[in-house]
C-alpha cells in the first residue's frame, strides 16, 4: 500500500463502489465513511445519482462532510414522508449499518436478547424491513468482529437471503444486497446459496484476518483481489473537497 | 370568526384519561411537544400507551412511570442514538412493546386517519416484525397476482399531541422548519387532538408568514390549541431555535442513577411550563 493512503480511505472507495451501475436513483449512505463513500461516487463515476444532505433536502453539490451546510445547491425537497414513497417505489440503495450480521446477509440493529426483555435495547428495526424487502441494500460495518458476524442474528430487521428464499421468487423480487464493507474487506453473496464471500481484502489485511475476525465459514475464493486504492483524482476529492477535516479516521483509524 | 381553541397545557391534561392511547408527533429529538408531555409526565395519569416516531417524549414520560406500552420503529435523542430512559425501560421490562418498522408506522396511521382496519404492504415480509408481533396479520391480493402483503393495522389514537412554529386561536397551524414529520397525521388518526405553539398569532397573519405549503395543519385537525414558547425544547423548532445538545446532554446523562434523575425531575419536570422555561437558561 502506498505510505500514505489510509484504510479509512480504502473503506471509503470501497463503499462509493457499492453505488457503481446505480443511475439515477437516490444513494442513501448512512454512516461517516459511507457519506462519503457516496459523494465520491458521485462526483467520479455515478453523476446521476440522487443525494440528501442528511435530513430533508437533496443537495446538487458535493457537500463537505460536517460543513454547515451554507454552500450547498438545493435540488430538490424530501421530508421523511417522501422518502418513504422513494422507499416504495424501490428507487434507492441504502448502505445500513449492522450490530449483528449472519452468513445469509440477514442484519439485526434493534435488540440483543429476546424482544420482551432485550439484553441490550439498540436502534429498533428502524427502516430495515422495509429498505431490505423494496431496494438494494448494503451494509458498512466499521468494527468487523466476531461479535458483529455472527452464527446467528438475535432478531431478523434487515432481511437475508434465506428469508427471502423462503419468501419465493415474487414476494422477494426487489430484495438486493450488493455488498457489505467493513473495515477489513469487501463481501458479496455471489455464491450457488447465496451466501457471504469474501471478495477483497483491505490492503495490510489477511485473508486469515478476515477468516478471525468472523463468527461464521466465509466463503474464500481461491485468489481473493486486494480492495482497489484510490486513484489521485479520487484522493483530491476525499482530501481536500467532500472531507476535509478527516472525519473518515475518527470512524476507522489509519 | 371561527371559535377559540385556545387552552392550557393543564387543560390538555385534563382530557386525557388512564389507559389511553396518545400519538405525539415530530421525530426522534425533533419539534417534539415537551411542555405537553411533562404536564402529562407531572400528572397522575398512568398506563398510556405512547405511539411516536420516539425522541424523549418516550424516554420522559417511560422515566415518570405514566406509560405501559411504547409502539415505535425507534427511540433516539438523533445526535444521541439510544434514548437512555427508554433502554433503561425496555431493559427492565417494565414496559410493554409494538415495534413496527418506519414506513409501516406510516402506513398505520394513515389507516386510522383513513378510517379503514388496515393497509397492505410488502415492508415486514421475510424480517421478525411478524415474529415479535404475533397479531399481525398477512392478506392475499384479490387480484390477478394472488400476492401476499402485510396487513398494516390502523394506529387508532385517542390523543395527539403535536407542536407547531406558529398557530391561530381557532387551531390552524403552520410548520416553519423544513420537514413536517407527520404532524398532521396523527392529527388525522385521533379523537381528541391538542396543538402547541411557540406562537399565536391572528389568522391574517399566518399566510405571510411563510409559503402557503407551511400551512400543514388545518382546524379540522385540531381541539385545541396550547401557546407555549420554547414548547419544544430541548428538541429542535427551527427557525425559532436549534436543539439544545447542552440541555440533552445533562438530560440524558440523568438516566444514570436515580439520584440524578431525581435531581433533574425536580428541576426540569415538576415545575410549571414558565419556571420551566426561565430555569432551561
Amino acid at each position: 500500500m502506498s505510505i500514505d493512503i489510509t484504510r479509512a480511505e480504502v473503506c471509503v472507495v470501497a463503499c462509493a463502489e457499492a453505488f457503481r451501475g446505480d443511475g439515477e436513483i437516490l444513494a442513501n449512505p448512512i454512516g461517516t465513511i459511507p457519506m462519503i463513500g457516496g459523494r465520491l461516487a458521485r462526483e467520479s463515476f455515478e453523476p446521476d445519482l440522487v443525494m440528501t444532505d442528511g435530513e430533508a433536502l437533496l443537495v446538487a453539490n458535493p457537500m463537505a462532510v460536517a460543513a454547515d451546510g451554507a454552500d450547498r445547491v438545493v435540488e430538490s425537497w424530501n421530508p421523511y414522508r417522501a422518502m418513504f414513497d422513494v422507499v416504495w417505489s424501490g428507487r434507492r440503495h441504502v448502505m445500513m449499518g449492522a450490530s449483528q450480521i449472519d452468513r445469509y446477509g440477514n442484519q439485526n440493529i434493534a435488540f440483543v436478547g429476546g424482544w420482551d426483555r432485550p439484553k441490550v435495547q439498540l436502534l429498533g428495526f428502524r427502516g430495515a424491513p422495509g429498505n431490505t424487502i423494496n431496494h438494494a441494500t448494503s451494509y458498512w460495518v466499521p468494527n468487523h468482529s466476531p461479535r458483529v458476524f455472527v452464527e446467528r442474528v438475535d432478531v431478523v430487521t434487515g432481511v437475508g437471503y434465506d428469508r427471502a428464499a423462503k419468501l419465493g421468487a415474487q414476494a422477494a423480487r426487489f430484495h438486493r444486497i450488493p455488498c457489505v464493507v467493513s473495515n477489513l474487506g469487501v463481501f458479496d453473496f455471489e455464491t450457488p446459496n447465496q451466501t457471504m464471500r469474501l471478495r477483497s481484502v483491505h490492503p495490510g489485511v489477511t485473508v486469515d484476518d478476515v477468516i478471525a475476525a468472523t463468527g461464521f465459514e466465509l466463503t474464500i475464493p481461491e485468489d481473493v483481489a486486494d480492495s482497489r486504492l484510490p486513484t489521485p483524482e479520487e484522493l483530491h476529492l476525499i482530501r481536500d473537497v467532500i472531507d476535509p477535516t478527516d472525519a473518515r479516521s475518527r470512524e476507522v483509524a489509519a | 370568526m371561527a371559535r377559540d381553541k385556545r387552552m392550557s397545557e393543564d387543560d390538555v391534561v385534563a382530557e386525557i384519561d388512564d389507559g389511553m392511547v396518545v400519538g405525539i408527533g415530530g421525530w426522534g429529538s425533533r419539534r417534539k411537544p415537551m411542555s405537553l408531555v411533562r404536564a402529562i409526565a407531572r400528572s397522575s395519569l398512568r398506563d398510556l400507551t405512547i405511539v411516536s416516531y420516539g425522541g424523549p417524549d418516550v424516554g420522559l414520560l417511560c422515566a415518570t412511570g405514566k406509560v405501559a406500552k411504547v409502539v415505535f420503529a425507534f427511540v433516539s435523542l438523533d445526535s444521541i442514538p439510544l434514548e437512555p430512559h427508554f433502554r433503561a425501560a425496555r431493559e427492565s421490562g417494565r414496559i410493554k412493546t409494538m415495534e413496527l418498522d418506519e414506513g409501516m408506522f406510516l402506513l398505520g396511521l394513515t389507516a386510522a386517519a383513513q378510517r379503514v382496519p388496515f393497509l397492505p404492504t410488502r415492508v415486514g415480509l421475510g424480517s421478525d416484525l411478524l415474529a415479535i408481533n404475533p397479531s399481525l396479520r398477512t392478506v392475499f391480493s384479490p387480484y390477478e397476482d394472488a400476492e401476499e402483503f402485510v396487513a398494516m393495522p390502523a394506529l387508532s389514537l385517542d390523543v395527539a399531541l403535536v407542536h407547531m412554529n406558529r398557530a391561530d386561536a381557532g387551531g390552524n397551524g403552520q410548520y416553519l422548519g423544513v420537514d413536517p414529520y407527520f404532524d398532521d397525521l396523527f392529527c388525522m388518526a385521533a379523537e381528541k387532538r391538542f396543538m402547541s405553539c411557540e406562537r399565536i398569532v391572528g389568522t391574517e397573519e399566518l399566510a405571510s408568514g411563510g409559503c402557503v405549503h407551511s400551512l400543514r395543519i388545518n382546524r379540522l385537525m385540531t381541539d385545541g390549541v396550547v401557546e407555549a414558547p420554547w414548547g419544544a425544547h430541548f428538541t429542535s423548532c427551527l427557525p425559532d431555535y436549534d436543539r439544545d445538545e447542552a440541555f440533552q446532554k445533562e438530560y440524558a446523562a440523568a438516566a444514570a442513577d436515580a439520584d440524578k434523575w431525581a435531581a433533574f425531575r425536580a428541576r426540569y419536570v415538576d415545575i410549571t411550563h414558565d419556571d420551566y422555561v426561565a430555569a432551561r437558561a
